[in-house]
């Protein structure tokens, strides 16, 4: 264990400074922004609406459509492709799957709602930032949902396990594991499970551990984010 | 022992607890699991003896029968007209609820609704996977003409309308115009142009403003402050 102190000298359990907004894009039904250190994600929830192409539409319930990417400019330096790539259509889905297992559309058949997260700056963490506003642009919306999903990474870094690594983290010369988590508040049950690395059983209970108080901070933002929006009067 | 862990109209986000015990039974979105009563939707809190609820403060328009709406033509089929309803789902109007006087078999049905035209409607029916049929048939349903349309969140439409109708009936007063409230979130507005713009900038204020309280008074002073300029 030689990973003694953090790179950017946060706390093992301790998350990036993060912050959340509610209902950003006045176009669209609902809208978040979430930022965690320098990673930010601007979620948009379009619909319910009518579902083309019709094929797709399901008749017993509404489905969920997601959008993932990253803006051309938002790495750190090199130009990222724009348009879909394996990887954004690999994040899309599981964001997808992750989200879908709380929102009930079952008022709503035939019909679809659209995510659309798009991120200005990344900084490791993305699917997760990504789930995080999604979530709360969702509720914004007015979708039914049994609960908000929260979302964090953790990992092990050099034989430490760590909280929300950043992407110096990730890089980090030495064996490192990345873990998206993706939880529901009140059951606490996984949404979305990730794994980039290696780490050892013992290391991933403790990782899972973590993402489980990891996901209350972030699920505490995310209310304030929300309940900012609503309660505020003049 | 059971208790209501939320106060009346406070704002819940979905998955909250909303109350503990059997005592307490699950009102409109909400849902129960186990002992506890949750909230499904982002709203307010509303206590109604032993029913909790929730009044969404976003979300789209449920088509209910018996509402009236504003919709705008988009097909002509042989039978009749299909409408955009503001939501999901087209709604179809019968040639038979069209109008009360007798429409022929071969008559131009382009010639009483046109593609892109304007309708107060009424909703008839509504099935389970959201077909909507509508009607034009009863009295204050016609055709939209002239002035102008805004749209707003469906959910605010109560708010715009006020108690026994004292908000809207407000900015009627004040502004002469005449104004018809579909419940999917269209208004129309019809009136002079200069009385049509300060009615459109009262109802967009009001959805801005919905949660405020003593709202209709807050409008009075806004309306005669305007129209006097």
């Amino acid at each position: 264990m030689t990973y003694t102190e953090r790179v950017d000298g946060r706390k093992f359990d301790e998350l990036r400074p993060m912050e959340a907004k509610a209902g950003v894009i006045p176009n669209a039904d609902g809208s978040a922004l979430v930022k965690a250190g320098k990673t930010t994600a601007y979620a948009a929830v379009y619909g319910p609406r009518e579902l083309f192409p019709r094929f797709k539409q399901n008749p017993k319930t509404g489905i969920v459509r997601c959008h993932y990417g990253m803006m051309p400019f938002s790495g750190s330096g090199e130009r990222i492709r724009p348009g879909n790539s394996r990887r954004s259509q690999e994040i899309a889905m599981v964001m997808e799957k992750s989200l879908n297992a709380m929102i009930d559309l079952s008022a709503f058949p035939n019909a679809v709602v659209d995510i659309y997260v798009d991120l200005p700056q990344t900084d490791a963490g993305t699917r997760c930032a990504a789930i995080s506003a999604a979530s709360i642009a969702l509720a914004d919306a007015g979708i039914p949902m049994k609960d908000m999903i929260s979302s964090v990474a953790v990992g092990e870094v050099d034989g430490t396990v760590v909280a929300d690594l950043s992407y110096d983290e990730e890089a980090y010369d030495a064996i490192v594991s990345d873990i998206p988590v993706a939880m529901t508040h009140n059951t606490k049950e996984i949404t979305l499970l990730q794994m980039d690395g290696e780490i050892s059983k013992e290391n991933l209970m403790k990782a899972l551990e973590m993402a489980k108080v990891g996901t209350e901070t972030v699920y505490e933002l995310q209310m304030k984010a929300l309940k900012e929006k609503f309660s505020r009067s003049d | 022992m059971s208790n209501i862990l939320k106060n009346d109209r406070e704002v819940v986000i979905p998955g909250e607890c909303l109350a503990e015990g059997m005592d307490y039974l699950p009102g409109d979105n909400t849902y129960r699991e186990g002992e506890k009563i949750y909230s499904k939707i982002l709203g307010l809190v509303g206590v109604a003896g032993r029913v909790m609820k929730i009044t969404p403060l976003s979300g789209p328009y449920l088509p209910k029968t018996g509402d009236k709406i504003i919709a705008q033509v988009f097909d002509i089929t042989m039978s009749g007209w299909r409408f955009k309803t503001n939501t999901a789902y087209s709604a179809m109007m019968n040639v038979k609820d069209a109008s009360s006087r007798f429409i022929k078999r071969d008559e131009d049905l382009s010639k009483i609704l046109a593609i892109g035209d304007y309708a107060v409607v009424t909703i008839t029916k509504v099935t389970s996977q959201n077909l909507i049929d509508l009607t034009m048939k009863e009295p204050g349903l016609h055709q939209v003409s002239g002035g102008r349309l805004v749209k707003i969140n469906s959910q605010k439409v109560p708010r715009i309308i006020g108690k026994q109708g004292s908000m809207i009936s407000l900015i009627k007063d004040k502004t002469g115009c005449n104004i018809t409230v579909g419940q999917n979130g269209i208004v129309w507005i019809k009136g002079d142009s200069d009385k049509e713009l300060l009615a459109e900038k009262a109802v967009k204020m009001i959805e801005a403003r919905s949660h405020e309280e003593g709202l209709t008074g807050k409008m009075e002073k806004f309306l005669s402050g305007g129209a006097s300029q």
